[in-house]
């Protein structure tokens, strides 16, 4: 698997697009996706939420686990992917395009986001 | 003490169709090879292809073998035919499982003993000391089998093209000795899956050829290797017990509502026949719990422990939880009150990390495949 270039990655294995007006896409990476196995289940956060660096805003439950969602980046929740939410699967097919999780307006990011290459290293 | 997991005789061959691997009572097991929900559907609507090595063989020989096993288990293991096989339990004197298994008759003198991975040497340790004084021999055979199930309604049709063995003629829960694609095989109709299907047990040196034989031979009929995710969720609609879930040591066959596999009929005295008759007793009069299955009608998926709940009070618990990719919907068996025990009892719910989430209570299995 490839981690794309463009993204920036948590050790919790989301990843986080590059900002537009200071809105960033979250979703978690295909070894995560890999990981879980099947999700068949997203609680995702809500639009208005707001999520804290580090600290768990939502579940992803698969047919052996549930895991919990932690938010790369500290920031309100602009917009869920419904999508995922009626199609769980998407997570699995298209972790990096239509299965992301939730916009967030950052507020405050954690300095220890990884670039891709720092990432595939991280993740073995 | 750590010990590395034990690895099957399929292993590299694991690895390289890509398994997820997972520990899985000291082996090192696939856990899937793709999408669990896939192959969950391919046994439903086709076949899957299973490495079960990890399963316990013991052997009992001698005139008196039926005779131990009659002692030493719950079931009447003597009257089985030759060439047939049963579910069956193994107890402690408390009426406590020991663990669940298959027997076969393999032939007069001669039985075959099918424990979990996880139990197969408290179950070797048991039937050496329970046939002590019998003129029967308990033999491990854990080293000298692999075992490979095909599962699936079309796994009739794939066996049937890589053996001459007559499996029309081989009922379920029958085994007979043949050759598979060359292979010398113990072919038994048993497993786990709720489906039609079979159990191979052959020399691990010769597992790898036939694993190799029956993924061609499934090919264009859609078989493809299953991981033993997969066979939890299949089990787990089919209504059949796992072992350190539904059973333990701390429930009876008739808690578990499997009280048919005790024979109290049968000749001689059998490890555990007073703790049994009295709980026999007990489930008919005041049974304290049952086991039920339960269907969500949301979509949080309950698991092994979480507490089942009623009117604010924990009335059950929960042994075992999956998406069920059958029906849908997230599915559970578990332990609840006779109170709320009821198919359609009202207002039953699942804690399911701090929130109640209603479920339906049914019979079980979930799933029944068409004969």
């Amino acid at each position: 698997m490839s981690n794309p270039q463009q993204l920036r990655y948590s050790k919790e294995h989301e990843w986080l697009s590059a900002t537009e007006d200071g809105v960033a896409t979250v979703g978690i990476t295909e070894f995560a996706a890999n990981a879980l196995g099947d999700v068949v289940y997203a609680q995702l956060p809500a639009v208005g939420d707001t999520v804290t660096a580090g600290e768990s805003c939502g579940e992803l439950e698969s047919t052996k686990s549930v895991s919990d969602l932690f938010a790369p980046v500290t920031g309100e929740v602009v917009e869920a992917n419904q999508d995922v939410v009626d199609d769980p699967s998407l997570v699995n097919s298209a972790p990096f395009e239509g299965g992301w999780l939730f916009k967030v307006k950052i507020t405050d990011e954690p300095e220890d986001l990884m670039s891709a290459d720092e990432y595939t290293a991280f993740a073995g | 003490m750590t010990t590395a997991p034990r690895r099957t005789a399929l292993d590299a061959l694991h690895r390289a169709l890509g398994a997820t691997m997972t520990d899985f009572a000291g082996w090192d097991m696939p856990l899937r090879y793709g999408s669990e929900r896939d192959e969950h559907v391919a046994v439903r609507t086709r076949a899957g292809l299973f490495d079960l090595s990890h399963m316990g063989e013991i052997t009992l020989t001698g005139a008196q073998a039926g005779q131990a096993l009659d002692h030493a288990l719950v079931g009447n293991i003597s009257a089985l035919a030759v060439g047939r096989a049963r579910y069956t339990m193994i107890c402690r004197e408390d009426g406590g499982i020991l663990d669940d298994l298959i027997v076969y008759r393999l032939a007069d003198e001669e039985y075959m003993v099918v424990a979990n991975a996880s139990n197969a040497q408290v179950v070797l340790d048991a039937l050496t000391e329970r046939a002590a004084g019998f003129d029967a021999v308990v033999r491990d055979d854990r080293e000298n089998y692999a075992l490979i199930a095909v599962q699936g309604p079309a796994s009739p049709a794939i066996l049937k093209s890589v053996t001459d063995a007559d499996l029309d003629g081989l009922k379920y829960y029958a085994g007979l000795p043949g050759t598979v694609a060359g292979v010398p095989a113990l072919i038994a109709r048993t497993g786990y899956t709720g489906e039609d299907g079979f159990e191979l047990f052959v020399a691990p040196g010769d597992a790898e050829k036939l694993w190799q034989a029956l993924t061609e031979a499934g090919a264009d009929a859609g078989l493809v290797p299953c991981g033993l995710s997969c066979r939890d969720t299949l089990r787990l609609e089919a209504g059949m017990p796992l072992y350190g879930h539904e059973l333990t040591t701390a429930t009876t066959p008739f808690d578990a509502g499997l009280g048919r596999v005790v024979k109290f009929d049968k000749e001689g005295d059998f490890v555990g026949r007073e703790a049994l008759a009295a709980a026999a007793e007990r489930a008919e009069s005041a049974p304290p719990r049952k086991l039920v299955g339960l269907i969500a009608t949301g979509r949080r998926v309950p698991r092994a422990g979480f507490s089942v709940v009623a009117g604010g009070e924990v009335v059950g618990e929960v042994t075992s939880g999956a998406p069920s990719p059958t029906l849908g919907k997230p599915i559970a068996i578990a332990y609840v009150d006779a109170a709320h025990a009821a198919p359609g009892t009202e207002g039953v719910s699942v804690d399911i990390r701090g929130t109640h989430e209603p479920y339906e209570v049914v019979a079980l299995p979930f799933y029944k495949r068409a004969r």
